[in-house]
């Protein structure tokens, strides 16, 4: 690399009204972590695969009389190399500093955030919904997702929201601002591929699963103001703090709604026109999977559509990149992460009741405003596989 | 009910749930190796205030403890500031940019050296 990229600040975040204060010391940690990330994805990364293409792979092939068949070959062989060791120690690290930096900040307020939240929630009582009888599921309750504290879900008080508001601080520094001011690359990019390609689509009812902190459906909801929009999640701090930053927004047509995709009897069959995910598959389960895909299938409207953001799966990439990508399944706490990503998604869907000739597998990028956030070409030296905004959409549109 | 029954300081950095893998082969040394990597981290955060302080005392010829909070950085100066943190990691990490060049170096030991330089 030749050229350095200037980062930009998490300043440059769009301020909301439960975006935790970050004082300058916090705002400077921010930063400082962020591009710790990027120093280790740019120009330390870049060593690994030398370290396996150098040494490790010819070792094995010495050995083996053949070469490496598998990722898994790779990863137990990378794991006795010392900068592959190093590599991951920095960047476990690194991970583990960033949910620091985000408790810190949102923990010292605590108290003002929840109730900052409350009073959001109260003006707009009707389109929040918890439900305490809904069990959180054991592919978030035993595990934190992504080394995240408390993953989404833990509260540490009553009407608590520390771990959604930590999320919505700490996403910037691994993704060094690329998801856009709001993070929500993700759902830009659904919006620009539907108006790019589906303009005469207006669907009326948008359901969208694994909602987390809402940040990706908030830009269906702006692009559809007048479709009636339900948000769902297992996670209550995140709900809460999802609905108040959708209102503090002036986002009003989305419900959110505590709820387990993998049965959602409040709804009609074929009662919704669009329904997505964004990142979502990777962290559930090959026991919730084919259920919440049936619930889909029982909820979507003939001539509806069903879209899911997701990372590329492992098939259409070489065995050196998928041990890369794996990384995050074994060090990164997403035991998920790997399996999904090994799926025959064609037949998860026919099982599932669809068509899965009809299924359909599109590359997307973040929409975001490169003059604050600047342009990154997917592939380019600094990419940071897994966590880069490139991203594989896979759906279908159901057959009326 | 509200926050005063948790421990800040603890939860701030409470551990993940689920088995944490260490790299090393010695975990004390990658424990070690976290200490350093938290220490350069605040090290950067202070020498960004003194870069906020210098900015603001050179901006206002006076020093208060607001105007510090209150300083936004230009983006002319959130770039400046970005190659200099860019740097500050290279520094830091030099051992590790080090040890990649190795890989491709073919570096001989002192050993090697001393034996090809003293046979004849």
């Amino acid at each position: 690399m030749s050229q350095n990229k200037t980062l930009p600040s998490w300043r440059a975040l769009t301020s909301h009204e439960v975006m935790p204060e970050a004082n300058h010391d916090d705002v400077a940690r921010l930063n400082v972590l962020t591009h710790l990330n990027y120093h280790l994805g740019s120009r330390v990364l870049p060593g690994v695969k030398q370290a396996f293409e150098q040494h490790v792979k010819p070792a094995f092939v010495a050995q083996q009389q053949r070469e490496p068949e598998t990722r898994h070959e790779i990863r137990q062989a990378m794991l006795q190399n010392g900068y592959f060791q190093f590599w991951s120690a920095l960047r476990r690290s690194a991970m583990e500093m960033r949910h620091q930096t985000g408790r810190i900040v949102a923990l010292r307020q605590a108290d003002a955030l929840s109730a900052q939240v409350a009073a959001l929630n109260a003006s707009a009582p009707h389109s929040l919904a918890l439900d305490a009888t809904v069990q959180v599921p054991a592919n978030i309750s035993e595990v934190d997702i992504h080394c995240q504290p408390g993953c989404y879900y833990q509260e540490y008080f009553e009407a608590d929201v520390t771990v959604a508001a930590s999320y919505d601080v700490g996403l910037f520094v691994t993704t060094a601002g690329l998801l856009g001011g709001l993070s929500d690359g993700g759902g830009q990019a659904i919006v620009n591929w539907l108006a790019l390609q589906h303009p005469d689509f207006k669907p009326k009812r948008i359901l969208d699963i694994g909602c987390t902190i809402g940040h990706n459906i908030v830009p269906l909801a702006q692009a559809f103001p007048d479709a009636e929009v339900i948000a769902i999640d297992v996670a209550r701090p995140c709900l809460r703090y999802a609905h108040a930053r959708a209102v503090a927004l002036g986002v009003s047509n989305i419900s959110f709604v505590q709820a387990n995709g993998e049965d959602l009897p409040q709804f009609a069959d074929e009662s919704f026109d669009l329904i997505t995910t964004a990142m979502f598959w990777h962290e559930t389960s090959h026991s919730a999977m084919p259920n919440i895909l049936r619930t889909i299938n029982r909820l979507l409207k003939p001539g509806g559509l069903t879209l899911h953001l997701e990372q590329p799966q492992y098939h259409q990439m070489g065995l050196y990149e998928q041990f890369i990508r794996d990384w995050d399944t074994y060090f990164n706490n997403e035991p998920y992460w790997g399996p999904m990503h090994d799926l025959d998604l064609p037949a998860m869907l026919s099982q599932a009741g669809f068509n899965a000739a009809d299924m359909f597998d599109v590359g997307v990028r973040a929409k975001v405003d490169e003059r604050i956030f600047g342009k990154r070409e997917a592939g380019e030296s600094g990419e940071d596989y897994g966590r880069a905004p490139v991203w594989n959409a896979f759906g279908l549109w159901k057959k009326p | 009910m509200n926050s005063n029954d948790i421990d800040k300081i603890e939860l701030s950095g409470t551990k993940a749930k689920g088995q944490r893998p260490w790299f090393l082969q010695d975990k004390q040394t990658e424990q070690v190796l976290s200490i350093a990597m938290a220490l350069a981290t605040e090290l950067a955060v202070t020498r960004e205030r003194l870069a906020t302080l210098e900015a603001v005392l050179q901006q206002q010829h006076i020093l208060t403890a607001d105007a510090i909070e209150a300083y936004r950085p230009s983006s002319a100066e959130v770039a400046k500031r970005s190659e200099a943190i860019q740097q500050y990691w290279a520094q830091i990490l030099r051992v590790v940019q080090q040890d990649k060049e190795a890989l491709s170096a073919g570096d001989k030991s002192m050993e090697q050296l001393q034996a090809e330089l003293t046979s004849r």
